[in-house]
C-alpha cells in the first residue's frame, strides 16, 4: 500500500523533472533537473524491488555522468538558448505530432498486453544479480564492456585534448 | 552396309592416302627448306622436287584408279571404294566425320585431270619461273594447291570436300596475289577470295541444312538417303530445292557464274601456269564437280535443275559477248573459262552429268594448252600481253603457233578433235531435253566461241607485228620445258574426245542411265557454226582489218555494253560503296552506334548523375532532420506492426 | 518488500519518460541538452528493464540494465569529448550549425 503511494509520488516527480529538462531554456537548469529525474527513478527502482540497481543508478548516473555534464556545462560556458532557427522551423510541429503517435503506439501495447502477476518476494540483491551477472551467460559481454570503457576513455582523451 | 558399299583393300587405300599428301610433304619441305635446296642455274630444286611430287602423285592417281577398275571388275555390283584413314574428323553428339576419301569412277576421273595436267603445268613453270626471285614460295603453293584439290575431289564427305574448297580458295588468293608488290595483283588477289567467300556463306548453309535433312554428310549415304525423298516439282520451294540452290551459289562463287563471275578475269594477275592449273583446269571446276556429286540431289529438284541450266547458259553468252571485246590475251581467254563453265552447268542442268564431265575433262586439256601457249607468247615478247601490240608471230615461234592452233581448232569445236565431241554432247543433251531456248542459246555461243578465239588468234599470229622494234629483235621460241608440256597437251586436246567419260562416270551418279540419243543432223549444224564463226574472224582480223573498228562504231552500244562487262563490276561497286560503305558510315555509324549505343550509355550515365543530383538534396547536414526521419520511420514500422495484420 | 506495485503504471511512466526525452531532442538546440535527454531516453528504457524483471521475476533484466548503464557513460564520455573538439572550433553549442556533411 505504501509502496504505491510512494510509486505514483516518485513518479509524479519524475514526470516533472523530466518535463523540467525538456522545457527549461537554461541548460544548467536542465541538468538540475535532469538529476532530480534521476533520483526518483532510483527511488522506483527501490520500490521494484532492485535495490542493487537504484544505488548504482545515484553512484554512476546522478554521480558520475550528470558531474561530467555539469563540468562541461560549466567548462564551455552554458548559455541561454539562442533565438529559433533559419531552417527547419516546421520540425517542432512535426517532431511533436510524430511523438503523439508514437507515444499512443506504445500505449496501446502496453494496455493491450495482460499485466504479468509480479512474483511475491521478490528481490534483486547485489548477491544474486552478481551470481547472474558473472556466470557464464554474461560473462563475455561483460569482459566486453570492460573493453568498451577503455576504448570510450581512450577515445575521450584523444578527442578532447589540445594538441595530440 | 549394301554390297555395292566400300571394300577393304590396304594396297588400294594406301595408295589413294599417298598421292593426297605427296604434294603436302612436298609443299612442307619446300616451306620449311625451300630456300636451301634453291639453287641458280637450270637444275632448280626447289622446282623439281615440287615436279617429282606431283608426278609420283599422278603415278599413284593412275595405280590407284587402275587397282579400283580391277576391284570393280571382279566384285559384281561393286561401284566404289573408301579408303579410310583410320580415324575420325570429328565426332561430337551424333555429327560424324571419318577421316575417309571416296574413290570411284567421277574422282577416278577428276584426280587424274588434276594430277596429270598438274604434273604437266608444273613442268612448264620451271622454265616459266625460271628467274623469279619468289620461286619457292610459287612452287609451295602449287603444291599445297594441288594437294588440296585432291582433298576436294577425293573428299568422301562434305565437310571433308569443303576443308578442299576453302584451301584451294586459299592458295587461289595466294598465288593470283603472288607479285603482291604490284597493288592490282594483290587486289586481284582479295577479289577472288572475297567473292569466293560469297559463295562458301550459300555452301555452308547449304551442308547445314542437308544435314538437317538428311542427317548426314556423307557423299555415299546422303546419295541413298536422298532416295528416300520425294522429288520436288518445278516452282517448288522445298527443302531439297532449297540445300540446292544453296550449294549451287557455292559453285557459281567457285566456278565463276553470274553474279559471282568477277574475279576470274581479274585473277590473271597471277603468273600465267596459275592461270592455266587453277582458273581453267582444276579450281574452278570444282563447282561442276560439286553438282556432279550430288547429281541425285539435283535430280528430285526441278527447279534447282532449271536454275543450274538457265545460269549456265546465260553466264556463256554474256562471257563470250565479253571476250569478244577484249585486248589482253589473257582476258579472252578467262572469259572463255567463264564461258565454257557455264556449258559444264548448262549440261548439268538438262541431266546430263556425264556430259558436263566430259566437257570438264576436255577443257581442262584445251584451256590449259591455250593458257600455258599464251604464256609462252608473253614470255617471247618479254611480258607484252596486249593483242594490239602483237601480230605475224606465226613464223617467229612455230611450235607455240603450231600448239595454239591445235587448241584453238579444239575449243571451236572442229570435228574430231576433243572439244567437238564433248560441245556435241551438251547441245544435245539440251535438244534431246526439250529446251529450245537453252540449245539456241548454246548454239550461238558456239558460233562466239569460234569467232573469238579465232579473233585471237590471228590477231597474235597471222599479219604484220605492231609492237615495238626491241621487242621484235627479241622474239624468240621458249625452252622445252615449256614447249614439252604443250605438245603433250595439244595430244590431249585432240584425244581426250575419243575417251567415252560420260559411259565411265555414270555409274557413279546413281541415277537411271539416261539414254542420250543423238540427233544425226547436230555435228554438222555445230561444226557449220563453228567454220562461220572462223570464217568471220579471218574476214575481220586478217583481211580486212579496217572493219572492226567500223563495225564497233556502227553499234556503239553494244560495244560500250561488252566492254563494260555487263555492268556486274560496276554495280558490285556501286552496291559496296553506296549501299555498304555509305550506310554503314550514315545508319549504323552516326545513328546506331553513336546516337543508339553511345547515347545509351551515356544516357544512362547521365541519368544516374542528374538522379543523384536530385537525391543528394536530402543530405541538408541537420542533425534533428535526420532524427526526424529516423523517428518516422519507427512511428510507420510501429504502426505496421501493430495495426497491419489483421 | 515490494506491495502490489502495478508493472503496467511502471510501464506506462517509462513510455512517457521516452517520449518526452524524444521531444526534447528535438525541441532543444544546445547539444548538451540534446545529450541529456538521451540520456531520460535511455532512463526511461532502464525502467521498463526493471519493471519487467520484477513482472517476470528473472534477473536478465537487471544485468541489462547494468550494461546500459555502463554504455550510457561511455557514450556520455565519447560525446562530450567531441562536443569539447568542436566548440573549440566553432564556439558554438547549437546542433544545427553542426552542419557541414550536406551537400
Amino acid at each position: 500500500m505504501i509502496d504505491a503511494i510512494l510509486f505514483y509520488v516518485f513518479a509524479a516527480l519524475a514526470l516533472g523533472s523530466a518535463l523540467g529538462v525538456v522545457a527549461q531554456r537554461n541548460p544548467l537548469y536542465s541538468a538540475f533537473s535532469l538529476i532530480v529525474t534521476l533520483c526518483s527513478l532510483s527511488a522506483i527502482y527501490g520500490l521494484l524491488g532492485s535495490p542493487f540497481i537504484a544505488v548504482l543508478q545515484i553512484v554512476v548516473y546522478a554521480g558520475a555522468i550528470m558531474v561530467l555534464f555539469l563540468f562541461v556545462l560549466m567548462l564551455l560556458g552554458a548559455r541561454r538558448e539562442e533565438a529559433p532557427a533559419r531552417q527547419g522551423r516546421a520540425l517542432p510541429g512535426v517532431a511533436l505530432a510524430l511523438v503523439a503517435l508514437l507515444a499512443l503506439q506504445v500505449a496501446s501495447v502496453i494496455l493491450g498486453a495482460a499485466p504479468a502477476a509480479g512474483t511475491p518476494g521478490f528481490e534483486a540483491t547485489t548477491r544474486k544479480v552478481a551470481e547472474v551477472l558473472f556466470s557464464v551467460r554474461f560473462l563475455y559481454a561483460f569482459e566486453a564492456t570492460s573493453i568498451l570503457i577503455l576504448a570510450a576513455l581512450v577515445g575521450a582523451v584523444a578527442l578532447a585534448k589540445r594538441q595530440l | 552396309m549394301p554390297p555395292q558399299g566400300l571394300m577393304e583393300d590396304p594396297l588400294l587405300y594406301r595408295m589413294a592416302f599417298m598421292a593426297v599428301f605427296m604434294p603436302l610433304a612436298g609443299f612442307s619441305v619446300l616451306a620449311l627448306f625451300g630456300d636451301a635446296i634453291k639453287r641458280e642455274g637450270k637444275a632448280d630444286g626447289a622446282g623439281l622436287l615440287a615436279c617429282v611430287t606431283v608426278l609420283i602423285s599422278f603415278a599413284l592417281s593412275a595405280g590407284s584408279v587402275f587397282r579400283l577398275y580391277g576391284l570393280l571388275a571382279d566384285h559384281e555390283g561393286l561401284r566404289f571404294s573408301q579408303p579410310y584413314l583410320g580415324f575420325e574428323w570429328i565426332d561430337v553428339a551424333g555429327f560424324r566425320v571419318p577421316f575417309n576419301l571416296l574413290l570411284d569412277p567421277l574422282s577416278a576421273v577428276m584426280i587424274l585431270v588434276v594430277t596429270g595436267v598438274g604434273s604437266l603445268i608444273h613442268i612448264y613453270s620451271l622454265g616459266y619461273m625460271h628467274e623469279d626471285e619468289d620461286r619457292v614460295r610459287y612452287f609451295s603453293y602449287m603444291n599445297l594447291f594441288t594437294f588440296f584439290m585432291l582433298l576436294l575431289v577425293l573428299g568422301g564427305s562434305l565437310p571433308l570436300m569443303f576443308v578442299g574448297w576453302e584451301g584451294v580458295g586459299l592458295c587461289s588468293y595466294l598465288l593470283i596475289g603472288f607479285w603482291f608488290k604490284k597493288k592490282s595483283a594483290s587486289d586481284a588477289g582479295n577479289k577472288a577470295f572475297i567473292v569466293n567467300r560469297v559463295g562458301d556463306a550459300g555452301l555452308i548453309l547449304g551442308m547445314i541444312l542437308a544435314f538437317h535433312a538428311l542427317g548426314t554428310l556423307d557423299l555415299v549415304d546422303i546419295a541413298s538417303n536422298i532416295g528416300a525423298k520425294p522429288g520436288e516439282a518445278l516452282g517448288e520451294l522445298g527443302l531439297l530445292t532449297t540445300i540446292a540452290l544453296l550449294l549451287f551459289v557455292g559453285a557459281c562463287g567457285k566456278s565463276a557464274q553470274i553474279p559471282l563471275h568477277i574475279w576470274l578475269p581479274d585473277a590473271m594477275e597471277g603468273p600465267t601456269p596459275v592461270s592455266a592449273l587453277i582458273h581453267a583446269a582444276t579450281m574452278v571446276t570444282a563447282g561442276v564437280y560439286l553438282v556432279a556429286r550430288l547429281a541425285p540431289l539435283y535430280e528430285r529438284s526441278a527447279t534447282a535443275m532449271t536454275v543450274v541450266a538457265v545460269v549456265g547458259a546465260a553466264t556463256a553468252l554474256m562471257a563470250a559477248t565479253i571476250a569478244l571485246v577484249q585486248t589482253d590475251i589473257k582476258r579472252v581467254l578467262a572469259y572463255s573459262t567463264v564461258s565454257q563453265l557455264g556449258y559444264m552447268f548448262l549440261a548439268c542442268g538438262v541431266g546430263a552429268f556425264g556430259v558436263a564431265i566430259f566437257h570438264l575433262f576436255t577443257h581442262a586439256f584445251f584451256k590449259a594448252l591455250l593458257f600455258l601457249g599464251s604464256g609462252s607468247v608473253i614470255h617471247a615478247l618479254g611480258g607484252e600481253q596486249d593483242l594490239r601490240r602483237m601480230g605475224g608471230l606465226r613464223a617467229k615461234i612455230p611450235w607455240t603457233f603450231g600448239t595454239f592452233l591445235v587448241g584453238t581448232l579444239a575449243i571451236a569445236g572442229i570435228p574430231f578433235l576433243s572439244g567437238f565431241f564433248s560441245k556435241d554432247a551438251i547441245l544435245a543433251a539440251a535438244y534431246e531435253g526439250h529446251r529450245p531456248v537453252l540449245f539456241g542459246v548454246g548454239l550461238f555461243t558456239a558460233l562466239l566461241t569460234a569467232f573469238y578465239m579465232s579473233r585471237l588468234l590471228f590477231l597474235a599470229f597471222f599479219g604484220s607485228f605492231r609492237g615495238g622494234h626491241e621487242v621484235e629483235h627479241h622474239v624468240h621460241e621458249s625452252p622445252w620445258s615449256m614447249l614439252g608440256p604443250l605438245v603433250l597437251l595439244a595430244a590431249g586436246s585432240v584425244g581426250a574426245g575419243y575417251i567415252a567419260i560420260p559411259q565411265l562416270v555414270q555409274p557413279a551418279f546413281r541415277l537411271s542411265v539416261s539414254h542420250q540419243a543423238h540427233p544425226a543432223w547436230l555435228p554438222y549444224l555445230a561444226t557449220l557454226g563453228a567454220l562461220v564463226g572462223i570464217a568471220a574472224a579471218y574476214y575481220l582480223y586478217v583481211l580486212y582489218t579496217a572493219l572492226p573498228a567500223r563495225i564497233g562504231a556502227s553499234f556503239a552500244w553494244l560495244r560500250r555494253l561488252f566492254e563494260a562487262k555487263w555492268g556486274f563490276d560496276d554495280a558490285f561497286e556501286w552496291f559496296a560503296r553506296r549501299v555498304v560503305v555509305d550506310a554503314s558510315e550514315r545508319v549504323l555509324w552516326k545513328r546506331v552506334d553513336d546516337g543508339g549505343i553511345d547515347a545509351a550509355v551515356n544516357g544512362s550515365g547521365a541519368l544516374v548523375a542528374s538522379l543523384a543530383r536530385s537525391v543528394r538534396l536530402v543530405q541538408t547536414g541537420l542533425v534533428r532532420g535526420y532524427a526526424l526521419v529516423i523517428l518516422g520511420g519507427a512511428v510507420a514500422l510501429f504502426a505496421y506492426l501493430l495495426w497491419m495484420p489483421r | 518488500m515490494s506491495g502490489p506495485i502495478p508493472i503496467q503504471h511502471a510501464l506506462l511512466l517509462s513510455a512517457a519518460l521516452f517520449a518526452l526525452g524524444v521531444l526534447g531532442v528535438f525541441l532543444r538546440r544546445n547539444v548538451i541538452t540534446l545529450f541529456m535527454c538521451i540520456e531520460l531516453m535511455l532512463n526511461a528504457v532502464n525502467l521498463a528493464f526493471i519493471a519487467f524483471s520484477r513482472a517476470w521475476g528473472t534477473l536478465d533484466g537487471q544485468v541489462l540494465v547494468f550494461f546500459v548503464m555502463t554504455v550510457a557513460a561511455a557514450e556520455a564520455a565519447v560525446g562530450l569529448a567531441i562536443v569539447i573538439a568542436i566548440h573549440r572550433h566553432r564556439d558554438t553549442m547549437d546542433v544545427d550549425a553542426f552542419n557541414l556533411l550536406k551537400w
